[in-house]
């Protein structure tokens, strides 16, 4: 301290040689490292780089290989397609974009009606998964604090076996002779075995039972945050408790129904082992077709432009997502 | 400030006055917590009633039982008349003010002030109209558009304030509405509050622990204590005639003695305090056995400080002046007396005199009115 008032007195260079160094570096040491870091321009950049080098590396440039092979053509060779440069006269580089793979997906409807079958399979399950989550989340809310950390509990539960294991076991209960259709038979509800299996039922039930706490944990955490009193003041001032749910609870509850929403529209609508295993023949979702499109036709041009579509397809809910989610920002 | 209430009528009087509110041997518990004990109290129509008490006294508690939130333990609650046994708090004739002021926040001021009449189903103008009404009489008419997080702390209070209000109920209930209030704005909204309680005609029962606040609002407080009402009064009574140790020392501040009855007469008392010199007359008869053992309260304003030894025989004594606490208006002086005990004396600052000024270590001695000490047992 004395030395960076300066109050000490020099001495003699004789006896202390170090004192205009240890001086020098008094003056110049920032009061406190951690403001140093927050104040200059090292610390943010570090922190965001991080997230940036990800997107980046696992997410941007594969978006832009898949974005190149969608205007390239199918050829026998590995990889199967064209590269896009090439050079003509071994003098002028060119680049040869194919806009007929995005053509194609309008010409022949396998692939429109596999869109918009996807986006209502995903829409359906997402209102159901809204129907049942809401009020699973609603009940664990307002449960006592030592209760809540055991049902939530339980909605993570079964994320400790597979997926792929627990949507098995439903084929197992859907079949004709599984368990759902012989206890029916068995009580003498019906003669015939219900077909479930291979019919957007069973798809539903898939998906809704997959994707269900991915619904209830936004929803949780949502309800969880809400002031009671605003309930009390609502009874006070004479509303019933139905009509203060409609008018309180539920329009504070937006921002967690819509992130629930999306968190179960987007991954539904790209499904692809649950429809494969439970669904129809007849008609199929677009992750099949995408799937379908790369390992049987190994036709990578039309599955990246069939990728591509997908995507833009679900940019429209995330970019909705994320105005709601700004606006929540904007509040705080 | 209360004088000025007090030129109406006094219901709480007149044995025949039928009571607006009427709580009858209410108990609240909670598991083995007796937040609210067997209290019983009569409101009166118009009346600013304050229940007064430290954290945790059962005053708010009192307050949920009143508009719906909690169901009594045992005893009863009448509002006009009608007892309120299992009527939820949508149907009763009542609102409330909350501490939090529990704003709608993702509604506008004038939606949050409209939600109580849209309950009534009025027509969209009715409505319309009265909020427009109910936020130019708090003064927020340029607000209404507004959200409240757009609203600073006393822009809030006072849509807190309209909402409960626009539904013109005949009771009003306020939970600490001027808690979160600087001091300014505090006395500002308290003359606001008593002005738009004249002009609606509303009765007010208001919770707070601020006995300022209780003192100039209120028609009558009652003290809470450990979930008791412990005193009913108008706020010069609970001041002047506290009924008890705990009031006396719980409103303002207060010098307090312990003391033995030596003369118990039909128009004045007698006691010797040990701690006081001289014994206190009080001009006042009390009647309890002879060499009982009581209390003496002395408030600070009430003791006049001077340098000359008093001719009496009784209520005075002396000491030396330990600190001094200069307010502006008026000092407060911690006098020592003879016998170690520390004394607290305010003396208004009349003039300006230098020689008129007490200083440290000076000898004083110290008088008071035969009307003043406030005897009491227990």
């Amino acid at each position: 301290m004395s030395a960076r008032n300066g109050k000490r007195t020099p001495g003699s260079l004789l006896t202390r040689p170090w004192e205009p160094l240890w001086q020098l570096f008094h003056r110049l040491r920032p009061a406190r490292w951690s403001a140093y870091v927050r104040d200059h321009w090292i610390g943010k950049p570090l922190v965001t780089a991080v997230p940036m080098i990800w997107l980046v590396l696992f997410f941007m440039v594969p978006f832009i290989i898949v974005f190149g092979i969608s205007f390239s053509q199918s050829i026998l060779a590995i990889p199967p397609y064209e590269s896009l440069w090439g050079w003509v006269d071994d003098k002028v580089l060119t680049l040869r974009l194919h806009l007929g793979n995005y053509n194609y997906l309008f010409t022949d409807t396998l692939y429109v009606s596999s869109y918009l079958y996807s986006v209502k399979v995903a829409a359906v399950s997402t209102l159901f998964c809204l129907l049942l989550g809401y009020p699973m989340a609603y009940g664990i809310a307002r449960s006592p604090p030592t209760q809540r950390n055991i049902f939530l509990m339980l909605i993570i539960l079964p994320f400790w076996t597979s997926f792929l294991l627990r949507v098995y076991a439903w084929i197992g209960l859907l079949k004709s002779n599984g368990v759902i259709n012989n206890i029916l038979m068995w009580l003498g509800l019906i003669d015939q075995p219900i077909t479930m299996m291979q019919t957007d039922f069973a798809v539903y039930i898939g998906i809704v039972y997959s994707y269900l706490p991915f619904m209830i944990l936004p929803l949780y955490s949502n309800l969880e945050k809400h002031d009671r009193t605003l309930l009390e003041a609502a009874a006070d001032l004479g509303a019933r408790p139905w009509k203060a749910f409609m008018r309180i609870t539920l329009p504070l509850s937006m921002p967690g129904i819509v992130a629930g929403s999306l968190l179960v529209f987007i991954p539904a609508v790209g499904e692809y082992v649950i429809p494969s295993l439970l669904g129809r023949t007849d008609q199929l979702m677009i992750g099949r077709v995408l799937s379908d499109e790369f390992f049987e036709n190994r036709d990578w041009p039309v599955a990246s432009a069939v990728a591509i579509a997908m995507l833009v397809l679900l940019v429209v809910p995330i970019m909705v997502f994320q105005r709601y989610q700004n606006r929540e920002l904007a509040h705080k | 400030m209360a004088e000025t209430r007090t030129k109406t009528p006094e219901p709480w009087l007149d044995p025949h006055a039928q009571a607006y509110i009427r709580v009858e041997n209410v108990t609240k518990r909670f598991g083995t917590f007796v937040a609210v004990n067997n209290v019983s109290l009569k409101v009166f129509k118009g009346e600013i009633f304050c229940l007064l008490g430290g954290s945790g006294c059962g005053k708010t508690t009192l307050l949920r039982v009143l508009a719906g939130f909690e169901q009594p333990s045992s005893g009863s609650v009448f509002i006009d008349g009608q007892d309120m046994a299992g009527i939820p708090p949508y149907e009763r004739p009542v609102n409330m003010m909350f501490q939090s002021y529990a704003l709608f926040p993702h509604m506008s001021v004038a939606g949050n002030v409209a939600f109580g009449l849209e309950q009534e189903k009025l027509k969209r103008e009715e409505i319309d109209r009265r909020v427009e009404e109910i936020l130019d009489i708090v003064k927020l008419g340029e607000y209404a558009r507004r959200k409240p997080h757009q609203l600073s702390g006393g822009q809030r209070q006072r849509v807190a304030l309209a909402r409960s209000l626009v539904k013109r109920p005949k009771l009003l209930l306020l939970d600490e509405p001027l808690g979160a209030l600087d001091r300014k704005l505090r006395e500002h909204t308290q003359f606001e509050l008593l002005g738009i309680q004249e002009k609606l005609g509303v009765t007010f029962v208001v919770v707070t622990h601020d006995q300022e606040e209780a003192m100039t609002l209120s028609s009558r407080v009652g003290v809470m204590n450990r979930g008791e009402i412990v005193q009913v009064g108008t706020p010069r009574q609970i001041y002047e005639f506290p009924a008890s140790r705990f009031v006396a020392d719980f409103i303002g501040s207060v010098n307090l003695f312990e003391g033995q009855l030596t003369e118990d007469e039909q128009d004045h008392v007698r006691v010797k305090c040990e701690e006081l010199g001289t014994p206190v007359y009080v001009d006042h008869g009390m009647s309890a056995p002879p060499l009982a053992l009581c209390w003496v309260a002395v408030r600070p304003e009430k003791i006049v400080l001077g340098r000359e030894r008093p001719a009496a025989t009784d209520n005075w004594t002396h000491g030396t002046i330990h600190d001094i606490a200069y307010m502006g208006d008026m000092t407060v002086f911690m006098v020592k007396l003879d016998s170690g005990r520390k004394v607290r004396v305010t003396q208004s600052n009349r003039t300006r005199k230098p020689e008129e000024q007490f200083v440290w270590d000076e000898d004083v001695y110290l008088s008071w009115d035969a009307s003043s000490p406030v005897v009491g047992m227990g």
